[in-house]
């Protein structure tokens, strides 16, 4: 391929526009967020506008040189190097990092520091696009599976150390990536089975959450049997009748039963249910069922190791901010005291917001780190729901956008590539907005392009305008 | 993988499943539901400050210096105000009309800024000024009396080591973010030193206001309110006691008293005079401008802050030093003929006994002896220059504290200064200089500056027979540890074997016989077996500088006390005995009666006019 073939005119323009959206949008709403009656201008450089503004001409610059004058191939065939590289920072930050606020996560050069995690995003990106894009490569056997898992977590168990538990999340954010490239859709709704079971458990009982397994697991057999409805219509009434399990067990003549408690009784009965299901298929040699009959076992397995996920690997602080998610613990001066502060600055801006400046909320500092993990108070509150909408459906388009593109590439690395980019913004917005609104618990982690840091904003630029210089390739004839 | 791109649909859709419930949620609490309808548009609600106590300071026996006391200031909302009858107003706080009005004309002109919220009227007024308006409070709507606490002092231990605490100001809050105007803060002292932990978090109650803007109720009963967050209490190593007794002899006197346990370096007390009296440290504010305007300064810590030439104190130095290399045995013997001459210098000194070997020649303070001595160090044949040799007894000083910051944690520390080599070549050439040309500092005098930490440091080094801990002051608590360097001893380059012969020294100089020619006799104390050392510190300004450092018991030390009072005159006279009284006060907690016309004398006199700064023409 000759350099002169490549035409500058295809610049994916949405894309790009879209971030000179949201860095603007972001640049305002931090001069909002840390506006004082005795503020100075925007471009004051000992403000904080100011210092993003400095930032996003950085950005701007790197942006710039990233589409005219840095060839991909300087990154793509040094993948390895790179990703090795951010692994020493990985671990060097466990050694000489400083500790913010209990997770020793930072370099501090001067006035300037960084995460490696924020740059361990996209050399893992990097690296999975390398791998997963070699031609003999196939998810679905195991041993490339592992390669990938692999390749994940060891990144991952460095940020862990550090431990750095919104980076985490966002690496889960690349299970998107492995299923678009053939990952069964299985694997997706068992983790979603192991949210479920984790919120329920916590917020009710090992027994409620085995009645939904039991539930589920009855449709899911339903369906891939002879006769759906007698499946189906089967479980359901057994899962009504063992709701009443609890009324059951009051009565005098159980009494030996109640004392095991609720959770114990339903346990026996649901391995007895499930031995008799492994005789059954045994007996049938039914394979068909064997995935199914695995994924139920090791849902009751995770129902009942959740109290001790939760008391031993867990952080006491993770553990409260979890609480006063799921409303267990109510603690409005305490844990709950940001999230209850930040809904009221989001919920005070109404449909239209109070306008630029004038929110009361963030003024008056009672929102937390409001430039930073907390900037979308901002943004609720001073525009509204209205205003909101529209930064969701910036982001929005921005990311189908990235998905759209990347499903046309000729290569598959240049693909992959962008759907881990897609996958990265998405868990950013998702927990970071939801965290403000009470949907996900407290884990810092910054809103992409809008949060106040210049190197987050100059992160998220490399990571997607390699992606706007790789899209390009496709229009090389 | 063409078959996978129904997946791209999938998971675009299930991208927007997830930034639907968001918008649910969004939709729900911006515009539904009205639990978080807290607007600046309708005012509902109000934010009412509650500022934290601030810690106390206590000393090392756990008696208080710093304690809270209450005091109110007056705040007002400019919107609540309705035309009241200023002159009454006036009356009460003692006010002008005219600046009443000129405030509230400033109210009217930023009337959009200040919105609903209260500014701070008054100050702290009086506890009659209160009570007189709480009566007639009802005359002046929009006016509320709020209580806050002020700093109150059980001892009069010094301003200049407690430090205050001021409201912060426009230049403090672009330092210092995380205030807010009207916060406080430590400025100085202790303060300062100790602001985090003093500090204490403020907290708020919010309340509804109704449509005619009055106070109606808690915020859904208080649930988002924050409590104010008491700030911790500071352990320091001072004796309360001791400290107010040093005041207490330092009076109408300008100079420092140093009072360091050597065998930890806390510092027990520090005296600096004249200082700003407790009693006006809580409102400094009003007296600011006498404060600043008195010609001795009562703000300067001359504890740490004025580096001065030792005098003859600086001989044990020298002392150990020509011990040390070797020129100089507890045999020596000089003769002294009122000083010392050579090669037309001379150096005068008083009348004693001669010859003087080297006990008596820190008992006695024999000029001649240090000139000889320290000649000696110099013209040593050991080192093949005179610089080599100056730098080398240059670095055994230092190895005493002198000539640098020692490292404690009281803040604006001065290293003060010792010269070094370079110097006398700029000023004489490279070959142009030896020992003679430098011979003042052979007994503490010409380009020497101590600061009294350093001397009661000195002492602190004699008294551990060769080392020392970095003078500190914060004590380590249950919950606070110290930091590691305040206990690791500081190693000084001179063998502790010589140190003995030096003490022996000193012990004669404060307990020998009358006229055996001992300077010191009066810090002497029955059976505390003081030893010390007299320094009398010429200078350019007026009378001598009156100086002493000792340590006692002589066994087992358990003080050591460094005194200096500007222009006193001889150490014998003013700061013996102060030191002597200090040492007493501390290890037996009382004065004996053969010493009370000591203590009166020191107490009567009055030295102030003797060290006044005199005017620039």
């Amino acid at each position: 391929m000759r350099r002169s073939e490549l035409s500058y005119r295809h610049i994916d323009w949405t894309i790009v526009l879209c971030y000179l959206l949201l860095i603007f949008f972001g640049w305002i709403n931090i001069y909002a967020s840390s506006y004082s009656e005795a503020a100075s201008g925007i471009f004051d450089l000992s403000t904080k506008a100011g210092m993003q503004f400095l930032w996003i001409g950085v950005s701007l610059c790197v942006a710039t040189a990233l589409i005219f004058v840095i060839n991909p191939r300087w990154y793509m065939s040094t993948t390895w190097l790179l990703y090795l590289g951010v692994l020493v920072l990985l671990m060097a930050v466990l050694v000489f990092g400083k500790e913010v606020n209990g997770s020793k996560s930072w370099f501090s050069l001067g006035r300037i520091s960084f995460q490696p995690s924020e740059l361990s995003k996209i050399t893992t990106s990097l690296a999975l696009a390398t791998v997963m894009s070699h031609y003999n490569f196939r998810i679905s056997r195991p041993s490339d599976l592992f390669k990938i898992l692999g390749l994940l977590a060891i990144p991952a168990g460095l940020i862990m150390l550090e431990p750095e538990i919104g980076t985490i999340l966002v690496y889960v954010g690349f299970v998107f990536v492995l299923y678009r490239e053939g990952l069964t859709g299985w694997f997706l709704f068992l983790m979603g089975m192991v949210i479920l079971l984790f919120i329920l458990t916590l917020k009710f009982s090992p027994f409620v959450s085995m009645l939904v397994i039991l539930g589920t697991f009855g449709i899911i057999r339903g369906l891939h049997a002879r006769q759906p409805l007698f499946f189906i219509v089967g479980y359901t009434l057994a899962v009504l009748l063992l709701a009443f399990l609890p009324k059951l067990l009051t009565l005098p003549s159980l009494t030996f039963l109640a004392e095991m408690g609720c959770d114990t009784v339903m346990l026996i009965l649901m391995l007895g249910f499930c031995l008799y299901w492994f005789i059954r298929m045994l007996h049938r040699k039914e394979r068909k069922t064997r995935w199914i009959f695995l994924g139920l076992v090791f849902c009751l397995v995770l129902t009942f190791s959740v109290e001790l996920i939760f008391d031993k690997v867990l952080q006491p602080h993770h553990q409260a901010r979890i609480e006063n998610l799921l409303g267990i613990r109510e603690d409005p001066h305490g844990i709950g005291y940001n999230v209850n502060q930040s809904m009221i600055a989001i919920g005070s801006g109404g449909f239209a917001g109070k306008g630029f400046l004038e929110g009361t909320q963030t003024k008056f500092k009672f929102v937390p780190e409001q430039s930073t993990d907390f900037i979308f108070c901002t943004v609720g509150e001073e525009w509204g729901f209205l205003g909101s909408l529209g930064l969701l459906a910036v982001f929005f388009t921005l990311i189908a956008r990235i998905l759209v593109t990347a499903e046309r590439q000729k290569e598959a690395n240049i693909r992959i590539y962008g759907y881990c980019v897609a996958a990265i913004l998405f868990m950013h917005v998702l927990i970071n907005i939801g965290m403000t609104i009470g949907l996900m618990p407290v884990i810092g982690i910054p809103l992409p392009f809008i949060s106040y840091g210049g190197s987050s904003l100059l992160t998220f630029t490399l990571l997607l305008f390699m992606y706007v210089r790789l899209d390009l390739e496709r229009w090389r004839r | 993988m063409a078959k996978d791109q129904y997946k791209q649909h999938l998971l675009t859709l299930g991208m927007g499943v997830f930034f639907l419930i968001i918008l649910i949620r969004l939709f729900n609490i911006q515009i539904i539901d009205t639990q978080y309808k807290v607007t600046a548009d309708n005012n509902a609600l109000r934010y009412i400050t509650k500022y934290p106590v601030r810690g106390r300071i206590l000393d090392r026996n756990g008696l208080v210096l710093v304690d809270n006391a209450y005091s109110y200031d007056i705040q007002v909302t400019p919107y609540d105000v309705k035309p009241f009858d200023t002159l009454a107003l006036c009356r009460i706080f003692n006010l002008n009309p005219e600046d009443v009005h000129a405030t509230f004309a400033e109210y009217r002109k930023y009337r959009t800024r200040i919105g609903f919220q209260s500014k701070t009227f008054l100050k702290q007024v009086t506890q009659d000024q209160y009570s007189h308006f709480l009566e007639m409070s009802h005359h002046f709507p929009g006016f509320t009396a709020v209580p806050r606490t002020i700093r109150s002092y059980p001892y009069n231990a010094g301003g200049n080591l407690l430090g205050y605490v001021s409201e912060v100001d426009a230049n403090y809050l672009k330092k210092h973010p995380e205030y807010q105007s009207g916060d406080y803060a430590g400025k100085t002292g202790l303060e300062l030193l100790c602001e985090e932990e003093l500090r204490g978090e403020k907290g708020y109650n919010i309340y509804l206001r109704n449509v005619h803007n009055r106070i109606q109720d808690s915020y859904r009963e208080g649930e988002f309110d924050k409590p104010a967050v008491a700030g911790r209490d500071v352990r320091t190593t001072i004796d309360a006691e001791l400290q107010q007794y040093g005041e207490y002899l330092m009076q109408n006197k300008v100079g420092s008293i140093v009072a360091i346990e050597p065998s930890t370096g806390e510092i027990l007390s520090m005296v600096s005079s004249p200082g700003i009296h407790v009693s006006i440290l809580a409102e400094i504010g009003k007296h600011y401008g006498d404060i600043a305007s008195d010609p001795f300064k009562p703000m300067f810590n001359r504890a740490v802050m004025s580096p001065q030439p030792p005098g003859s104190v600086f001989k044990l130095v020298n002392a150990l030093i020509g011990l040390q290399d070797g020129v100089v045995s507890t045999h020596t013997e000089h003769r002294c003929n009122d000083g010392f001459r050579a090669s037309g210098i001379r150096v005068g000194c008083h009348t004693h006994p001669s010859p003087v070997d080297f006990r008596e020649s820190i008992m006695m303070s024999c000029n001649a002896y240090y000139c000889e001595l320290f000649r000696d160090i110099l013209h040593n044949s050991a080192h093949d220059s005179i610089q080599a040799a100056f730098t080398h007894w240059r670095e055994l000083v230092q190895s005493f504290g002198f000539g640098k910051k020692l490292g404690s944690d009281f803040p604006a520390e001065q290293s003060g200064y010792v010269p070094d080599a370079s110097l006398y070549n700029r000023v004489y050439g490279r070959r142009g200089w030896s020992a003679l040309s430098v011979i003042s500092l052979s007994i503490g005098q010409g380009e020497l500056g101590c600061t009294p930490l350093h001397l009661a440091n000195l002492g602190a080094i004699l008294a551990n027979r060769g080392h020392y801990y970095i003078p500190h002051i914060l004590k380590a608590t249950d919950s606070t540890g110290l930091d590691p360097k305040y206990t690791e001893p500081v190693h000084t380059l001179v063998d502790p074997k010589h140190f003995e012969p030096v003490i022996d020294g000193m012990y004669r100089a404060v307990n020998s016989p009358p006229g055996s020619g001992a300077t010191g006799r009066l810090a002497a104390a029955d059976s505390l077996s003081i030893c010390g050392k007299t320094g009398t510190s010429q200078n350019p300004h007026g009378d001598d500088h009156s100086v002493f450092v000792c340590f006692a018991p002589r066994e087992n030390p358990k003080i050591a006390v460094a005194v200096y009072i500007e222009n006193a005159g001889a150490g014998g006279s003013w700061a013996a005995p102060t030191a002597g009284l200090m040492v007493e006060k501390y290890l037996n907690r009382e004065i004996s009666e053969n010493k009370k016309w000591i203590e009166d004398r020191l107490v009567q006199a009055n030295l102030l006019e003797k060290a006044r700064p005199k005017k620039k023409p």
